[in-house]
């Protein structure tokens, strides 16, 4: 027991130090900027001592440390500086983006996992068949179109030629304004006020950038997947469960597929930090208002800002994500002391 | 007659072309215990895998007979193989650190085989797999039901398999090298063991194992093999009277305190053998 | 000729370091061979390759002529692919961009695999205090998804072709440092090394010239497999109006303008979409398949 906690304790040291490694670069990035951020608030033309005020309140005129110091204090207390373009504080409008990505993000994963840990075990079952190469070759392709391509091909097929998909955006305009924001996550938040029409209609426009998601993610899942069970299924215990004469189906999920599922959990998490990669692109193609969009236009106006507090959130949340993987390996499987 | 084997032969297909591991093996088993010994790469461990048809996708099986108990294994489907697998035949593998599931508990893996055959409540077969251990000698089953895999000594490993491999009362045993991965001092303990239970049982037998003295003290009758051949069979007592020329030449191998040599034989191989 | 060639490097007693070094490689080009997909990917590739480097001889137009008169027309005997929204041939421009994507890539490649592997050698063999630094450097890179990296390293420096590439550089190293690492950690107890040590080898002449080429074959199929992701990143910073600008023929850049066209003229942002599909799915399978020729444990 105490092996374990010493353990648990330097992993979460190590996150620890990580984070603080994110900020310092982070910090840097938003310091390497060609546009002067004084002439970027105030304008070309200001008279000299307007810039030297707005450079001393803005502590640019302190020591880089010292800036640095000053940095890491905001932070602490969950600023993360003034958006130029929404004229609002970085961490509200994060707050209030944030919850569309959460709900794309989570939606895709979860439909990513449905199908991917499926395709891929039956692909390792199926090895070197018809069906294995084919469940390769579509993964391959998952993983070669970006996701903007096929964010546009979706637009085109379903939204202009077939009709069927409704376009941009979370809501078609009649819903707008209309629900209360509980969650700020639609799907949740529609069913809280019980209106099955607005339901429905923010799941026909989640539809399109959650399919898209989900197929860019099922492909990495379902590869690792198989390659995970290929190795598994060659493993002396499941000749002893066949010996056992037990079903085929038991043997690969009740025997192979359970000394798979722990190594997934990284993947899993791996997988939640791609989907936050890919929202920023498919945000902007499908308009929708997440972090992702937020990222993308404040970068096109160098408001570097909330490029800056964007970045460190997802940095953030991914080494979250990886320190829970890592715990919940820790926890599941038997042979880790 | 539990097993019939007539001219098996076993090869494995490559992209280099086929590779032929066991060229025209006949053996027969019935209630009694009989032993393949061999070198490593002589086919013993694929002559009882494909008898219960646990060989990997490449390799081709062709026999005049392959039958257990009367039923043909060479044209019977998966699913007439799970008739027998488990239920008829048990078959126990060599090194219980990569043939027991390392994430399932030791009881639920005996429980398993004994509720997959003779079905009844998760409770009640957790019950019967802790008697089993306790069959199999086992101290503190109890224990060693709720343990890993990884947690126990190799040789309790086997005693588990032992255990998940009687569970469902089947007539025959296989067990290959069971062993060959254990301790010397453990060894005898485990073969003694199944040899209790398999007499107990009225069970057939057919232990594989590169260890002649081992398998002569154990068994009935002995088949010996070399390269995909059964150089000869006899009866265990007879062993260290052996005529073939390999057998001796095993025989001679083995150094003996009895009878200490000051240069240790060297086996030279005859091709005229594999004709 | 050919016979005696194939004779001579798969001779199984080879004479001379040479002919066993040219027998290995040959032996692997035939594992390779014997791949199909794999074979389609190098096909790919290898033309990708040739219309890049050839694209002034193979256009049509110049690719930055504008026929404002002409402009969104369906591909025709005249334009193979169409015009754009400036009326420049698409045909044309996609080569040009072939071009821009392709040095865009070598770049990359040529800044990352040294640098990373290099970090990942020094910091494997020396362990202790220069280990536990690097990788904590290394780590921290690791924690942005890449994409997301490179936008706000580009978005600090100007937006371009340059910064682009030093931004898909910077976010694409880590991995390449880990998988020196690792490698160098298995190789580093061996009897060989200590055999170099023993001789005197000074310990950056073991790693420069000894463990880094080992990591080489690795480092190839990491590299392929790593190919897609460039081209893709590089795209998207192009879609995203980051990386290379208007008027270059980069594909992504291409698909940023079309974007506006998509539901009436569609093929303008598609074929260059098909374009970079294409070139990713081949390294793709390139990749894999060197990956089981090379390294068939990790298949």
């Amino acid at each position: 027991m105490n092996k374990r906690f010493k353990s648990l304790a330097a992993t979460l040291s190590s996150v620890l130090l990580t984070l603080f490694g994110l900020t310092v670069l982070t910090f840097l990035i938003g310091r390497v900027m060609p546009v002067d951020p004084v002439i970027a608030a105030v304008g070309d033309n200001a008279p000299e001592d307007v810039i030297l005020r707005v450079r001393a309140e803005m502590g640019l005129d302190q020591p880089i440390p010292v800036q640095f110091l000053h940095y890491l204090s905001q932070l602490a207390h969950g600023d993360f500086g003034m958006s130029v373009l929404t004229k609002n504080p970085v961490a509200q409008d994060i707050v209030r983006f944030f919850p569309a990505t959460f709900e794309l993000a989570t939606a895709a994963l979860l439909l990513a996992m449905l199908i991917g840990i499926p395709l891929g075990v039956w692909a390792a079952v199926r090895q070197g068949t018809i069906t294995d190469q084919t469940i390769r070759v579509v993964c391959l392709a998952g993983h070669s179109v970006p996701v903007f391509m096929l964010s546009l091909i979706s637009l085109l097929i379903f939204y202009s030629w077939l009709d069927i998909a409704p376009g941009p955006g979370r809501q078609d305009i009649i819903f707008d304004g209309m629900i209360d924001t509980v969650t700020g996550i639609l799907t949740i938040d529609t069913l809280l006020a019980g209106d099955f029409d607005a339901f429905k209609d923010a799941l026909a426009h989640m539809a399109q950038p959650v399919i898209i998601l989900a197929y860019f993610s099922m492909a990495y899942i379902a590869r690792m997947t198989r390659a995970f069970m290929i190795d598994a299924l060659k493993g002396e215990y499941v000749i002893t469960a066949r010996a056992k004469g037990l079903s085929l189906t038991t043997v690969i999920w009740g025997h192979a597929f359970p000394t798979v599922a722990v190594q997934l959990v990284t993947v899993i998490a791996l997988t939640y930090a791609g989907l936050l990669e890919g929202a920023v692109v498919t945000e902007t193609v499908f308009s929708w208002p997440g972090i992702g969009q937020y990222l993308t236009v404040s970068l096109m106006n160098a408001d570097m800002n909330p490029v800056v507090g964007t970045t460190l959130l997802i940095g953030l949340i991914y080494v979250g994500l990886n320190l829970i993987a890592d715990i919940l390996y820790r926890v599941l499987d038997p042979r880790v002391q | 007659m539990l097993v019939e084997i007539k001219n098996l032969h076993i090869g494995f297909e490559s992209r280099s072309g086929f590779a032929p591991a066991v060229k025209g093996v006949s053996l027969t088993l019935g209630t009694e215990k009989l032993g393949i010994v061999g070198e490593s790469g002589s086919g013993k461990s694929l002559t009882a895998r494909a008898l219960m048809k646990l060989l990997p996708k490449q390799t081709r099986i062709e026999a005049d007979k392959l039958a257990f108990d009367g039923i043909d294994i060479l044209s019977a489907s998966e699913k007439q193989m799970r008739t027998i697998r488990g239920k008829r035949a048990g078959f126990i593998l060599q090194d219980p650190k990569y043939s027991l599931n390392p994430v399932k508990t030791i009881g639920s893996q005996v429980a398993e085989a004994w509720r997959a055959h003779k079905g009844g409540s998760k409770r009640a077969a957790l019950e019967a797999a802790i008697n089993l251990l306790e069959m199999v000698k086992i101290r503190d089953p109890r224990k060693v039901a709720s343990s890993y895999p990884h947690e126990v000594s190799g040789g309790m490993g086997q005693r588990v398999m032992i255990a998940m491999m009687l569970a469902p009362d089947p007539e025959l045993l296989i067990a290959d090298e069971p062993t060959s991965a254990l301790d010397a001092t453990v060894q005898a303990e485990i073969l003694r063991l199944i040899e209790e239970l398999v007499s107990e049982r009225g069970m057939g037998l057919l232990l594989i194992s590169h260890d002649l003295p081992l398998v002569s003290h154990f068994c009935d009758r002995v088949a010996v093999m070399y390269a995909g051949h059964v150089m000869e069979e006899l009866k265990a007592s007879e062993l260290l009277s052996a005529q073939h020329p390999y057998t001796r030449g095993l025989l001679n191998c083995m150094p003996s305190l009895m009878h200490p040599k000051e240069r240790l034989p060297v086996l030279t191989r005859d091709p005229e053998w594999l004709k | 000729m050919n016979a005696t060639f194939r004779n001579w490097a798969l001779d199984e007693n080879p004479s001379s370091r040479r002919q066993a070094a040219w027998g290995n490689w040959y032996r692997i080009w035939l594992n390779l061979r014997g791949n199909p997909l794999g074979m389609i990917g190098l096909t790919i590739i290898l033309i990708f390759i040739a219309i890049a480097i050839f694209a002034p001889l193979l256009a049509t137009h110049d690719p930055a002529a504008q026929d404002l008169a002409n402009r969104l027309a369906a591909p025709s005997a005249a334009h193979w692919f169409g015009t754009d929204e400036l009326g420049r041939d698409i045909y044309s421009r996609l080569f040009y961009g072939g071009r821009v994507t392709l040095g865009m890539v070598i770049a990359v490649v040529v800044l990352v695999a040294p640098v990373g592997l290099a970090i990942g050698c020094i910091a494997g063999y020396f362990g202790g205090i220069v280990d536990t630094i690097l990788m904590r450097i290394t780590d921290i890179f690791l924690a942005f998804p890449r994409l997301v990296l490179a936008l706000a390293f580009v978005a600090a420096l100007k937006p371009g072709v340059e910064s682009a590439v030093l931004a898909i550089a910077l976010t694409a190293w880590p991995p390449y440092a880990r998988m020196a690492r690792a490698e160098t950690l298995t190789v580093r107890g061996s009897d060989f090394i200590a055999a170099y040590r023993l001789t005197g080898g000074s310990s950056w002449r073991i790693i420069f010239r000894h463990i880094m080429p080992l990591c080489v074959p690795t480092l190839i199929v990491r590299v392929t497999l790593d190919m897609s992701s460039i081209i893709i990143t590089a795209a998207s910073l192009g879609f995203l109006g980051m990386g290379a600008q208007p008027p270059s023929p980069e594909w992504g850049a291409m698909i940023a303008t079309a974007k506006r066209f998509i539901f009436e003229q569609w093929w303008v942002a598609a074929i260059p979409g098909i374009a970079i599909f294409m070139v990713s799915l081949a390294f793709n399978f390139l990749g894999d398949a060197l990956r089981d020729v090379l390294d068939p444990k990790a298949a």
